[in-house]
């Protein structure tokens, strides 16, 4: 077994006290990035990259610390989404469906303990995933061509039904509101800036981590402000912590989600115009299609909990798989790994595994390290994460708005981003006032840029032939499936809208 | 007190990451105008590194990614507010000089900071996928020259952009007349440019040879034309120049930095020397041949000269194409 050997000659160069304690390290900060909304796992890793530097540390012990704190951001994602229904980071979004309103019903330990198994889960099949398919992988990145990228698009678009627990039709409008926000920037296809008056900051389109901070937690702060100016005291968010750890027969019932899940998100990462974000969505949504007969989803379903944290994570093991074999990021966390191999005089590619194999096991068996550290510090540390539910918002809420403002400017340096920052807050205010719901504004801006220049790429290497499209068995498929999922709940629609119309008045925008 | 505790974990927590960001400004800073990950990102880190290991900086150079605008909002930033800084430099490249010939940062002009060393370049190749039945460049002109519509050539920049120039600088030596009928498909950045090639969805690919090497490496696709004016050394001495093929096209990816227009000329002066004392050193040579990098060796005066003419150049290409009115 030449895999094992290669394997183990990898833990031998990761399995040094040095080494261990880059990792340890790297988790815990990590953890803490994902945690605090606006740091995200990129900027997490960015912002350690002088420390490894500075250290003098070599190839693989600089990888160590920072895929440490690229997995450690994608485990701390969760804590505030489910928490504090602000999601930590981009792909960390989707937990805040279903892991918010488990909090609130006073689940949050076993949430967030779930939640921790769930990204073991989906780290660890990744990160196997990796070691026994990255040569075979490249291949299927290789079957998508722009036709075939716009398919899985409109597909993750058309299912988008399933995101929300409110009215469909604001679902479809803050969708559209965000794909209209994505146009924002000059047109790669053409070199025009669009929608941008004259204003340099807004040259490479709006930065969706200043979207997701304004929108998710600086209207979380204005919401809080309104109701105590109207006297009715904040602390209504009184919350039980429940028990630390879940109970057997939740963690049976969403195994088969893990499962199901951790596939998904991995082939989601595979591909290089994807992305993390892209597989948690898509593993929430094909979830809730597949298994959400009572329509829990939405009202702190634990499959709805397991799902996404299953699939973001097996897609950041995912995205490792172009990064290493073909030298392209499949996320912008591994752009920035990729930029730290290449000033390592490390050239990533197709000769990567044959011409530096220390480099590749060591990384990979310090992956299945991280992993398990990030299991046992998580587990325990949920009790000291969810005493934040029992800080009062008078504290908790000035305390968020500081992390917003400090952390965006800390990535931009700029005050142009601050402002867009503030708008979108206030829009965000607006909208759930109006119970639209936020998740898909986010997806729209985040996905909406790749989806277009997608079409148009498609389009124009066929001298202006629509039917491109649906020129390869590949993207038929995908387009079959993205139909399906459209037409099928429009047809046992009546029965779902029931049960919809008796729990939106509970949860309302909130609970997106 | 276990609120209090967490409280001032969640405080000591937030406040020593972002220590990181604001900490010691007297630290020598690269400002790189783009997320991390990208060429400038690569300029500033790579060239930080080499400097403290060459001991010519004693403190860590600190690299800020300020990005916006490819490069604009950097460049604004530098010419408003930061203009006296002597500790401060700017990673740049063929893109910046692009964009400052295009009128492409609103209100900003070359003249407006001091350009200090290059620190090489990357020329650009034109490749196709190893089982492409195209073999030289004239032979990919003369099919683009007969049925511009048949062939698609992907680039990792915007239209407009270098990558895009570059195939139109060699289609206008080819004598092309209509250079806009070339089809160029505009992708996210090299990489995916090239996957896009293996994948069979178009048929040429116009780069750095950075980007290309690991493919060419592996055998899956071949470099049909390098645009340098002669023949690279070492392991690239392989690739046909477009020269010696007949197409009189040039196209250098340079990269180097540029500092505040009020810096210092005592500060210029020595940054300057640093810049090309890392340049002169053997451990950059080792990082320009693992990167693909060729020689440029300009510093100072020459370099300003340089990136002048560079601008000149791209103006007229731009105009010539309708880029630009």
């Amino acid at each position: 077994m030449e895999l094992l050997a290669n394997l183990g000659d990898g833990f031998a160069i990761a399995l040094s006290w040095q080494n261990i304690g880059l990792a340890l390290l790297g988790c815990f900060l990590g953890t803490i990035m994902g945690a605090l909304p606006g740091l995200g796992p990129s900027n997490g890793v960015a912002i350690l990259i002088p420390l490894a530097f500075t250290l003098g540390l070599g190839a693989t012990p600089s990888l160590i610390l920072l895929t440490s704190v690229y997995y450690g951001a994608m485990y701390g994602g969760r804590i505030s989404s489910i928490l504090l229904n602000i999601p930590g980071d981009e792909p960390a979004m989707m937990t805040c469906l279903d892991g918010h309103p488990m909090a609130k019903k006073g689940l949050a330990g076993e949430a967030l303990s779930l939640s921790g198994i769930a990204s073991f889960v989906g780290a660890f099949l990744a990160t196997w995933g990796l070691i026994l398919l990255a040569p075979q992988l490249v291949k299927i990145a290789l079957l998508f061509g722009p036709a075939e990228y716009f398919a899985l698009f409109a597909l993750a678009f058309m299912t988008l039904g399933g995101v929300s627990s409110t009215n469909q039709a604001k679902s479809a409008f803050a969708a559209a509101l965000g794909l209209g926000l994505a146009t924002i920037g000059v047109d790669t296809q053409t070199g025009v800036p669009r929608f941008t008056f004259g204003e340099v900051h807004l040259y490479d389109g709006l930065d969706f981590l200043v979207a997701i901070v304004g929108l998710f937690a600086l209207s979380e702060v204005f919401i809080f402000l309104e109701t105590r100016h109207g006297g009715s005291d904040a602390a209504g968010r009184k919350l039980t912590i429940g028990k630390l750890y879940p109970p057997v027969s939740m963690i049976r019932q969403t195994t088969p989600t893990m499962l199901r899940t951790s596939v998904l998100g991995f082939i989601a990462g595979v591909l290089p115009g994807a992305g993390a974000s892209l597989g948690s969505f898509i593993s929430y949504s094909m979830e809730k299609k597949l298994v959400d007969k009572n329509g829990t989803f939405g009202t702190g379903d634990p499959r709805g909990v397991a799902a996404p944290e299953a699939g973001n994570n097996a897609a950041a093991g995912g995205a490792l798989v172009p990064m290493l074999a073909l030298g392209v990021p499949g996320s912008g966390t591994t752009a920035v790994l990729l930029a730290v191999l290449l000033a390592l005089n490390i050239t990533p590619g197709p000769l990567l595994f044959s011409q530096n194999p220390d480099v590749v096991w060591g990384l990979i068996a310090a992956l299945f390290i991280a992993n398990f550290m990030l299991l046992a510090m998580n587990i325990p540390m949920v009790g000291l994460f969810t005493r934040v539910l029992m800080i009062p918002s008078r504290i908790l809420m000035p305390i968020v708005a500081m992390v917003s403002f400090v952390g965006i400017y800390g990535i931009s340096g700029s005050t142009f981003d601050l402002l867009v920052m503030i708008g979108f807050g206030v829009m965000g205010w607006v909208l759930r006032k109006l119970d639209v719901p936020l998740v898909p504004i986010i997806l729209g801006t985040l996905l909406g840029n790749s989806m277009e220049n997608n079409l148009r790429r498609a389009v124009t290497i066929d001298n202006g032939n629509w039917w491109t499209l649906i020129d390869s068995p590949l993207s038929i498929a995908l387009w079959a499936i993205a139909i399906i999922g459209f037409v099928l709940p429009l047809i046992v629609g009546a029965r779902v809208k029931a049960k919809m119309h008796q729990r939106r008045d509970e949860e309302g925008a909130i609970s997106d | 007190m276990k609120f209090t505790v967490t409280r001032g974990l969640v405080a000591a927590a937030a406040l020593s990451l972002y220590a990181f960001a604001a900490q010691a400004q007297e630290n020598p800073e690269c400002i790189a105008p783009a997320n991390p990950g990208g060429g400038w990102d690569f300029t500033c880190r790579q060239v930080g590194k080499s400097l403290q290991d060459l001991g010519l900086i004693d403190k860590t150079m600190q690299v800020v990614n300020l990005a916006g605008g490819g490069g604009g909002v950097a460049f604004a930033e530098v010419v408003n507010k930061r203009t006296d800084d002597n500790s401060l430099i700017v990673a740049a490249s063929s893109a910046t000089a692009t964009r400052l010939a295009q009128g492409a940062y609103p209100g900003n002009s070359m003249d407006q900071v001091r350009w200090l060393a290059s620190i090489g370049a990357d020329y650009g190749v034109i490749a196709v996928a190893a089982d492409s039945g195209i073999e030289t460049l004239p032979q990919l002109l003369d099919t683009i020259k007969a049925d511009p519509s048949s062939v698609s050539v992907a680039g990792g920049s915007a239209v407009g952009g270098w990558d895009h120039l570059k195939v139109l600088i060699a289609a206008s030596a080819y004598g092309i007349k209509d250079v806009r009928s070339v089809k160029y498909i505009a992708f996210d950045g090299g990489g995916e440019a090239v996957t896009q090639l293996l994948a069979g969805s178009v048929q040429a690919f116009t780069g750095d040879i950075s980007e290309a090497k690991g493919f060419v490496d592996s055998g899956d696709i071949k470099v049909i034309a390098v645009l340098s004016p002669e023949r690279l050394p070492g392991e690239f001495a392989d690739f046909p120049t477009a020269k010696e093929q007949g197409v009189d096209a040039i196209g250098a990816n340079w990269r180097g930095f540029y500092a505040p227009g009020g810096m210092s000329d005592e500060a210029y002066d020595a940054w300057v020397s640093k810049i090309g004392e890392l340049y002169a050193s053997g451990e950059w040579k080792e990082v320009m041949a693992a990167n693909g990098l060729a020689p440029l060796d300009l510093q100072g005066a020459a370099f300003q000269e340089f990136v002048a003419g560079s601008v000149a150049q791209i103006q007229s290409i731009s105009k010539e194409i309708g880029i630009i009115k």
